[in-house]
């Protein structure tokens, strides 16, 4: 396979959409952001996004908006992640490698329960304990 | 540590997005002797004291993270360009935004490598900001253009997980090619 070019990448998007449209409808809230400061890049970032697009893939989440930021304040924790989805309190998950990535789309996106492990900003404590059903170290 | 030049790259293009800068431009020029880098962005510049300041390590413009006496992105390029005989240059007028060029010496061993291409072109055409950007990726001879807006037009958008997968197999088939050994 030769260059590609902007065609043939317009023919791909159309190939995929078809085969995904009936399979993820339902994904289009959640938003993943991933803190690509420096120290999130010096940490790993860029690797740890490639982990969150290869999973989402595999788990035909593709509708899932995953978004990048500078830093999200916690160098000492980099990779930073914040997973807002409905029905779930707003979470950033710290030391975020690639593993950790995809134990986030299979625990927290997909089974709707938290890291706790990896926890470091929100939610509080009382937050965890009174919105989100169940928790899981 | 362990940075790449591709950090580099998309530490210094990060400032110019988060600066506010809305057309950007970069350039990447691979050769057998260097790697040469411009990154030029329409953000609101600096004038000379603060230019001398950006490669100061203990000095931040302290727009993201009030708080925060540390900004390290120039200061770590800065040092590296002196270490393994490179060059560093910082254009920038107030008002009308500020170009960075840096070459690297390939042969000096600790210049760094170059990293993952692909990945980096991916994650400066993502950010969640409102921005243009031309990257322009050549090595040896050839090589490929990429616009933001291109790019998302092809795929309709470029949020979802989705999408970016796509668009990171674009970037490495057409970096693969630039790769490639001629039969």
């Amino acid at each position: 396979m030769g260059k590609m070019t902007l065609e043939d990448l317009k023919k791909l998007r159309e190939e995929k959409r078809r085969d995904l449209q009936m399979r993820d409808t339902e994904n289009k809230n959640i938003q993943i952001i991933v803190g690509m400061g420096t120290s999130g890049i010096a940490a790993g970032a860029k690797q740890t996004l490639d982990a969150f697009l290869d999973e989402l893939s595999d788990q035909n989440l593709t509708n899932v908006a995953v978004k990048q930021t500078g830093s999200l304040g916690l160098d000492h924790a980099e990779p930073t992640v914040e997973v807002i989805m409905p029905d779930m309190p707003r979470v950033i998950y710290g030391r975020v490698d690639a593993e950790v990535a995809r134990k986030i789309v299979r625990k927290h996106i997909i089974g709707k329960a938290l890291l706790n492990g990896h926890i470091f900003d929100r939610p509080a404590a009382d937050i965890v304990q009174g919105k989100s059903g169940k928790t899981e170290a | 540590m362990h940075y790449t030049l591709c950090d580099f790259i998309l530490d210094v293009f990060q400032n110019g997005v988060e600066a506010g800068g809305t057309e950007l431009a970069v350039a990447i020029r691979e050769e057998d002797s260097e790697v040469a880098v411009m990154v030029t962005d329409n953000g609101p510049g600096m004038d000379e004291r603060e230019k001398q300041r950006a490669i100061d390590p203990f000095y931040t413009a302290g727009g993201k993270h009030p708080e925060r006496r540390v900004g390290l992105g120039l200061p770590f390029l800065a040092a590296c360009a002196e270490h393994v005989g490179g060059s560093l240059n910082i254009d920038t007028a107030p008002g009308i935004g500020t170009t960075v060029q840096f070459s690297l010496p390939t042969a000096c061993v600790d210049t760094p490598p170059l990293g993952d291409m692909a990945g980096t072109i991916r994650v400066m055409m993502c950010y969640d900001r409102r921005y243009e950007v031309t990257v322009e990726r050549s090595r040896a001879g050839r090589g490929y253009v990429v616009r933001r807006t291109d790019l998302a037009e092809a795929l309709g958008e470029l949020e979802s997980a989705g999408s970016q997968t796509l668009l990171r197999d674009y970037l490495e088939q057409n970096e693969r090619e630039l790769h490639r050994t001629e039969d």
